[in-house]
Formats: structure tokens, C-alpha cells, sequence
């Protein structure tokens, strides 16, 4: 009797797995990410070691700290398109302030911060009060964002920044790198955002219904304009880490990381209409790229085929994901 | 010509058409009349093979057919110009007029000449100029509609549906397409007229088919009937008991809500209308009129002409919904799904989507105890029927969403609820549900305004009713005066005041 009941619980519990498996949001991105860890551990024998692990995550940091941004604007139902170029300018100014212009350090960083900010905050009023779509707001904010830091820096990178902005890039506290400190922060800070707020509540809801959050009241222009503001923010954020690995403000920085921070939103179970996701499939989706990436060069694999293989593999992934529902 | 017996039309269990006949003759005007909702639309999709019948029989020039799709019923000679354009605005009007239907010439490249001289020579017919070479988009609507009818008639009809055709033209533009169809009538065309206005119907039409829920009322030569006896077949004899009792009138309540001035449209009607507190006020009017438009512009939501509102005696300017609720105004718009509901959250979440406000934790945080106990409480006062306050929305019936959409506005100080059309889509016993919670409302002080395009909800429940007619507010009526034929004949033949 007893017996029988334990094989109930058992039962029950066993259930309730599979139950979350098929139904959370997150359960298709992990078992992507176990897969693709597996694999690529068979591939080569470095792959599961502390020092290749933290190191995919330090690789993995800049473009996840993109995707943060990238995840509140596609929930709401938008795109931000010109991250990686915000990214670029943001640097680069940050370097020629501190290295041209003799600033504090702390005025290069913080200006890095207002700009990065300041046009995402731009393109979040074009998108909401200019009423014009967000792929070309921020398509055209990219060739602006990307001309504007080309004019500044002349076209050279900006090197010789003073030495502590390395702490941003390479740093470690403890033996954890401190790029991947900051992301953590960030996701941990974007969750409580998006989990424990009214604002990250009003986020889903645009992605989910805009005319129905309107309707009933929600201040739909503030939230987009909000959501672009956050995604210039981690942009920036991206920016200072990118800076102090490279150690130098490269105005040619982030080409194509926009696409990366998409696939890594998209990866994560983000409905790419919005309304749908959560930050924590970000993250994963992040470290999967990064895994990929990672496990490709271990593997030795030519870079132009890397490419053709990662693509395939987000066409899968959301072939799968649709297949799932 | 076109005859149709005993069309029956059923979606799941619900029969939307219970038998319906017409017959309608070569050469003549035939004039569909009914209310909102009383199946005329839906007979006409029939009749052109939009959608199938469940039951019944088509018979064009004594010849049984049954459609499968709109193709088919164009090559049996069936043309229907619908109340939305199925045009495509950014091609001209030969290239619409030939969609799909291109003429080709050598190599298979269009033959953009006979496409020309074809179109050309239908227009003509129809004495019709209107410019070929721009995207219809630039063209007015009379225009576009001159060219859908081009376009049935280039594919042969022989029978040619108008669906409310009027309804958005200027009198000169509607004079212009009663001439056409006069010329078709002479050329042996038979033609279905549909429309709301009842002076077109004796000025146009031939003969009369009525329909009333569905059922077939009956058919008349236009000559031989008045309007009255019209107005009397359309709204027919109905019994309306699921409605709870209108309070006794309250002079001396507080105007909560004034429109002083409301002009939708630049040249259009001028309108405003006091809402006091305590009362429902009806907006009826047929589909199109301007009632949820007006509503929308107090709102913020539509950018109309000109917009003056008194809230409370103060004159303010509402710029969104989000200042209606700061005000107490709040809004139950006509389509849960699309504009009420967030689909993809729970009940609890789209419940406190605008109350988060009221339940904060060191300012940034939602209490979600909190949000959990006042959803549960508000949802207990409008009895919303569902497995918990988790439960997806998009698994509950109409007149549970509807009641999701109400309690929303339950935990704010609303002094105003706009509910538009309320029981769309909602079963007998919910509607009756909702009649009760909408007068326990009033009872507690809250102004209602109904937009509702139910006659017998209107006449049921409003305490007041304003009638709309093409953009604006063409009489009040009130106690007594709330009749079926008093709503129907402004709504159909009121007169609007127009000022510059």
C-alpha cells in the first residue's frame, strides 16, 4: 500500500518535470544548451574545464550584455537594429575624452553612459511619438551612430587609455572575469525589472496587445521610449567592457553584434513579435552563441563555415521551438 | 434571375440564418433591408460563394448552383461590391480592375493595351471618367467604388451585389451612383441594394426583400408600402424581459461628463451630449455613424476636428486613455480580443494591467498578495467564471472575458465607464448577467455611457439615448420616447446640424 503510494509520488513528480518541460519557456533553450555543451565536450577535451568555461562566458559578455536591451525592446514588439554601431560610438568617445582630451576617467565612462542612453532615448521618441516603424528608426540611427564615431576618431582606433580601464575588459575578481560579473548584474538587475515591476509588466503587455494596454490605460509612448533608452544603456554598458578588452575606442567595434544579440533573444524563447520570454532564455541564448563559437574554434573549423553553421543552427533551433507549441 | 430558397447558415450551434428566401428579377433594383445583425452581410457572402450555406438552394436563371468560392460564383455571372473595398490601393485602377485576371500578350507579358481599351469601354459604358493611371489610393471613395463595380461588371455580372454602398458618400457622389445604376437596370442587370437609409430605398429600388434575425420577414414592391410599415418589419415585435428596471430619472444628479463640442470630421456635424451621474446614455445609431469614434476623441484616442469636454464642470483635454483613468473615465472597447485583452496573460495580469498603481511596494515593486487579493475580490463582484485568477483569458467564453475587461476598472475611483457594445458575442444568460452588473454600477453612482447597436438593448437599459447619424448626434430622446421606430428613423432619416 505504501509501496504503491510512493510510485504515485514518484509518478507525480515525475509528471510535474515533464509538465514544466513542455511548457516553460526556458525548458527548450536548456536542452539546447545541454545538446550543444555534450557535443561539443565530445569534440574536444578542453571544453568542460573551469578556465574554457569562464573564459566562453568573458567572450560571451559584450554581446550578452546587448541582448539585455535587446530582449525589453522585442518584447514590447519593436527591434533596436543600431546597438552594435551605439556600442562602437559609445566607446569611442568614452576613449577620446579620456585620451585626447586628458578628461578623468570617470567622466569618459559616464559619457559613454549619456550617449548610449541618449540615442536610445532618441529612437524610443521617433519609434512613440513620431509613430515610425522601429526597424528603420534604429536602421538609421545604426548609419548615423556608426558615421558619427568614424568622424570622431578620424577613422584610427583610439588607443592609450590609461591602464585601469583593462579591470572593465580583463579583469578578475577572484578567478571570475569581471566582464562576466557585470553581465550577471545586468540580467540579475533586468530580471527584477521585468519580473517584480509594473514597468516590466507594462513591457509584455505592449508586446502582447498595444491597443488593449492603451486602452486600458498603460502609458504605452513611456514604456517604448523606456525600452529604447534601456536598450542604448546596455549598449553603453557593452561598450566600456569592449573598450577595456580591447583597450583602445574602436570606431569599427560591434559591426554585426546587433545580429548576434537578435539571434541570442530569439535563441532564448523570445517571441520575436513580443509579448512572450524571459530574460533568463536571453542568457541562455547568449551563452549558446558563445558555446558555438567556442566549441567551432576548438574544433578548428574554418571561420566563414562557423558562420554558415551558426546560422543553420537558429533556423533549427526556432524550427524546433515552433514545432514544440 | 437570382433566386435563393430556404438559406440556412449555421457557425457550430449557433444558426445565424434560419431559412431565408429572395428572389430578385432581371432589371431590377432589389433593396436587402434589416438591422445590424440581421443577416443581410452574411446572405450576401452566400450568394457570391464567400461563404457556404448549411442549407438551402441557389438558383440563377432557374439553374441550381452551389459555390465553392468566390471564383465560382463570378463565372456564374455574380458580382458583390463590399462595404470594405477589396481593392488594393497602391495599383491603379485597370491593374485592380484586372488582378488576377491580367491579360496576357506575347511572351506572356501583360498586354497592358487591351487591359486599356477593356476598362475604357466598361467605364464608358457606365459613364464613368475617373482617372486611370494613379494608384486608386488618390482616388475618392465614390471613385474606388465606381471602380469596383467596374471590376464585377468587366467579369460579366450579370448580378451585382452593393453592400451599404452609401454609406461614406457625399450626396452628389451617391446621386452619381444611383444614375449608374439606373443605366445597369435598363441593361437587364439585377441589383442588390443594401442600405441603412431608408429615403434611398423609394428613391432607387424596385422592390423590397426584409430580413429580421435571420428569418425572412417578408418582400414588397416599394410602391406599395411606407416607411412606417417599413420600419415596423425591420424592428419587428420582440420581448425584452432579461433586462433589470430603469431606476425613476434623477434631475438634480451631477454632469459628471460634458462634450460640449464634437466635430469628428473638418465640415462635418457638430455635436455634444451631458452625461450625469447615476444614468446610462445610450449611443445608437447604425454601424459607421461616429458613435465610437466621438467616444475614442473625448478620450484622446481619435484625432478628431475639434474635441471640448467638461469633466466634472472643468474644461480639460484628455490626451490618451492613460488620462481618462487619471480622470475616472475608463473605456470597454467594442473588440475583447483585439482591443480589450492581452491574450498571451493570465486573468490576475490583465485584471491589474492599469492597477499596479495601487499596489506598489517601496514604490518600484509590485505586491503581488496585494494584486492576488484585489483581483480575487474583483473578480468575485463581477462573477467571473474560471478555475482561478491564473487561468489563461484566452480559455474563457465571451461573457467571461467581457467580465475580465470590467473588472479591471473595478479597483479605481471610475466615476465613467464607456462600454462599447457590451453583449457582442456573448450568450443569452452572460448578456443578462452584465444588464445587472451595468444598473449595480449606476446604482453606486458610476455613469455609463452604452454604445450598443442592439435595438432592444438600447431600448432595455439607456436611460437617455443619443442617435447618431453620419458623424453625429441628430436627436436625444428619453422615458418614453425610447422606441424602436423614434431610434430607427434618426438613425435612418435624421437630419445633421453641419457646421463649418
Amino acid at each position: 500500500m505504501s509501496h504503491d503510494s510512493t510510485i504515485d509520488a514518484k509518478g507525480r513528480r515525475r509528471r510535474a518535470a515533464l509538465d514544466w518541460l513542455f511548457h516553460s519557456p526556458l525548458a527548450l533553450p536548456l536542452v539546447g544548451l545541454i545538446v550543444v555543451s555534450v557535443l561539443m565536450s565530445f569534440a574536444s577535451d578542453n571544453f568542460f574545464t573551469v578556465n574554457n568555461i569562464l573564459n566562453v562566458l568573458r567572450q560571451v559578455s559584450v554581446v550578452g550584455i546587448l541582448a539585455v536591451g535587446m530582449t525589453f525592446v522585442i518584447l514590447t514588439g519593436g527591434i533596436d537594429l543600431s546597438v552594435g554601431a551605439v556600442m562602437a560610438l559609445s566607446g569611442t568617445v568614452a576613449a577620446g575624452l579620456m585620451v585626447n582630451m586628458g578628461l578623468p576617467g570617470g567622466v569618459g565612462l559616464a559619457a559613454a553612459l549619456l550617449v548610449g542612453t541618449g540615442l536610445g532615448l532618441i529612437s524610443g521618441a521617433l519609434v512613440a511619438w513620431g509613430r515610425m516603424p522601429a526597424i528603420i528608426v534604429t536602421l538609421a540611427m545604426m548609419g548615423i551612430a556608426r558615421g558619427l564615431g568614424l568622424i570622431y576618431s578620424g577613422g584610427y582606433p583610439i588607443s592609450g587609455l590609461p591602464g585601469w580601464v583593462s579591470w572593465f575588459g580583463v579583469g578578475r575578481i577572484g578567478i571570475i572575469p569581471v566582464p562576466v560579473i557585470i553581465m550577471v548584474t545586468v540580467y540579475a538587475l533586468a530580471w527584477v525589472m521585468l519580473e517584480r515591476t509594473a514597468f516590466g509588466r507594462h513591457v509584455y503587455s505592449l508586446g502582447g496587445n498595444e491597443t488593449a494596454a492603451r486602452l486600458s490605460g498603460v502609458r504605452t509612448r513611456w514604456v517604448k521610449l523606456a525600452v529604447f533608452g534601456i536598450s542604448g544603456l546596455t549598449a553603453s554598458l557593452a561598450a566600456i567592457v569592449l573598450t577595456g578588452r580591447l583597450m583602445s575606442g574602436q570606431p569599427n567595434a560591434g559591426v554585426g553584434f546587433e545580429l548576434d544579440a537578435i539571434a541570442a533573444v530569439v535563441l532564448g524563447g523570445t517571441a520575436i513579435a513580443g509579448g512572450r520570454g524571459l530574460i533568463l532564455g536571453t542568457l541562455i541564448g547568449a551563452v549558446l552563441l558563445g558555446i558555438l563559437n567556442n566549441g567551432l574554434n576548438l574544433m578548428g573549423i574554418n571561420p566563414y563555415m562557423q558562420d554558415v553553421i551558426k546560422g543553420l543552427i537558429i533556423l533549427l533551433a526556432i524550427y524546433i521551438g515552433r514545432e514544440w507549441r | 434571375m437570382l433566386e435563393l430558397k430556404a438559406i440556412r447558415k449555421s457557425y457550430g450551434p449557433i444558426e445565424v440564418l434560419h431559412g431565408v428566401d429572395l428572389q430578385v428579377r432581371a432589371g431590377e433594383v432589389h433593396a436587402l433591408l434589416g438591422e445590424n445583425g440581421a443577416g443581410k452581410s452574411t446572405l450576401m457572402k452566400i450568394v457570391s460563394g464567400i461563404i457556404q450555406p448549411s442549407d438551402g438552394q441557389i438558383f440563377i436563371d432557374g439553374k441550381s448552383y452551389s459555390f465553392a468560392n468566390y471564383d465560382e460564383a463570378i463565372a456564374a455571372g455574380v458580382g458583390i461590391v463590399f462595404q470594405e473595398f477589396s481593392l488594393i490601393p497602391g495599383l491603379t485602377a485597370i491593374e485592380n480592375m484586372f488582378l488576377a485576371r491580367e491579360l496576357r500578350g506575347r511572351f506572356g507579358l501583360l498586354d497592358r493595351k487591351a487591359m486599356r481599351k477593356r476598362a475604357q469601354a466598361t467605364l464608358k459604358r457606365l459613364e464613368i471618367d475617373l482617372p486611370l493611371d494613379v494608384p486608386i489610393a488618390r482616388l475618392s471613395v465614390a471613385e474606388q467604388q465606381f471602380v469596383e463595380i467596374a471590376k464585377a461588371l468587366s467579369l460579366d455580372a450579370r448580378i451585382l451585389v452593393l453592400d451599404e454602398p452609401t454609406a461614406t458618400l457625399t450626396p452628389s457622389e451617391t446621386e452619381h451612383l444611383f444614375k449608374v445604376m439606373r443605366e445597369l437596370r435598363e441593361a437587364g442587370v439585377a441589383i442588390v441594394f443594401i442600405s441603412h437609409h431608408l429615403e434611398e430605398i423609394s428613391e432607387i429600388c424596385d422592390r423590397i426583400t426584409v430580413l429580421r434575425d435571420g428569418e425572412y420577414v417578408g418582400s414588397s414592391e416599394v410602391a406599395d408600402i411606407s416607411t412606417d410599415r417599413l420600419v415596423e418589419m425591420m424592428v419587428g415585435r420582440r420581448i425584452e424581459n432579461s433586462f433589470p428596471p430603469k431606476p425613476a430619472p434623477d434631475p438634480a444628479a451631477p454632469v459628471v461628463l460634458e462634450a460640449v463640442e464634437v466635430q469628428l470630421r473638418r465640415g462635418g456635424p457638430v455635436s455634444g451630449f451631458q452625461l450625469r451621474a447615476g444614468e446610462i446614455l445610450g449611443f445608437a445609431g447604425l454601424v459607421g455613424s461616429g458613435r465610437t469614434e466621438t467616444v475614442l476623441s473625448i478620450l484622446g484616442e481619435y484625432g478628431s476636428a475639434r474635441c471640448k469636454i467638461q469633466v466634472d464642470g472643468k474644461e480639460m483635454r484628455l490626451r490618451s486613455p492613460a488620462d481618462g483613468l487619471a480622470h475616472g473615465i475608463g473605456l470597454l472597447p467594442e473588440s475583447r480580443k483585439e482591443q480589450g485583452l492581452i491574450t498571451s496573460f493570465s486573468i490576475l495580469q490583465n485584471v491589474s494591467l492599469n492597477n499596479y498603481g495601487k499596489y506598489r511596494q517601496a514604490h518600484w515593486f509590485i505586491d503581488f498578495k496585494k494584486e492576488l487579493a484585489s483581483t480575487q475580490a474583483a473578480m468575485d463582484q463581477v462573477h467571473v467564471k474560471a478555475q482561478g485568477p491564473r487561468a489563461r483569458v484566452d480559455t474563457l467564453s465571451g461573457g467571461n472575458q467581457q467580465k475580465v475587461v470590467i473588472a479591471r476598472w473595478l479597483n479605481h475611483q471610475m466615476r465613467v465607464l464607456i462600454f462599447d457594445e457590451p453583449t457582442r458575442g456573448i450568450d443569452v444568460g452572460a448578456k443578462a448577467e452584465i444588464y445587472q452588473l451595468m444598473r449595480a454600477f449606476t446604482a453606486q453612482g458610476y455613469a455609463i455611457i452604452m454604445i450598443s447597436s442592439e435595438l432592444p438593448e438600447v431600448i432595455g437599459m439607456a436611460d437617455r439615448v443619443c442617435v447618431f447619424r453620419s458623424g453625429g448626434i441628430v436627436a436625444t430622446v428619453e422615458g418614453d420616447a425610447i422606441t424602436s421606430e423614434q431610434i430607427m428613423t434618426h438613425a435612418t432619416t435624421g437630419r445633421v446640424h453641419h457646421v463649418a
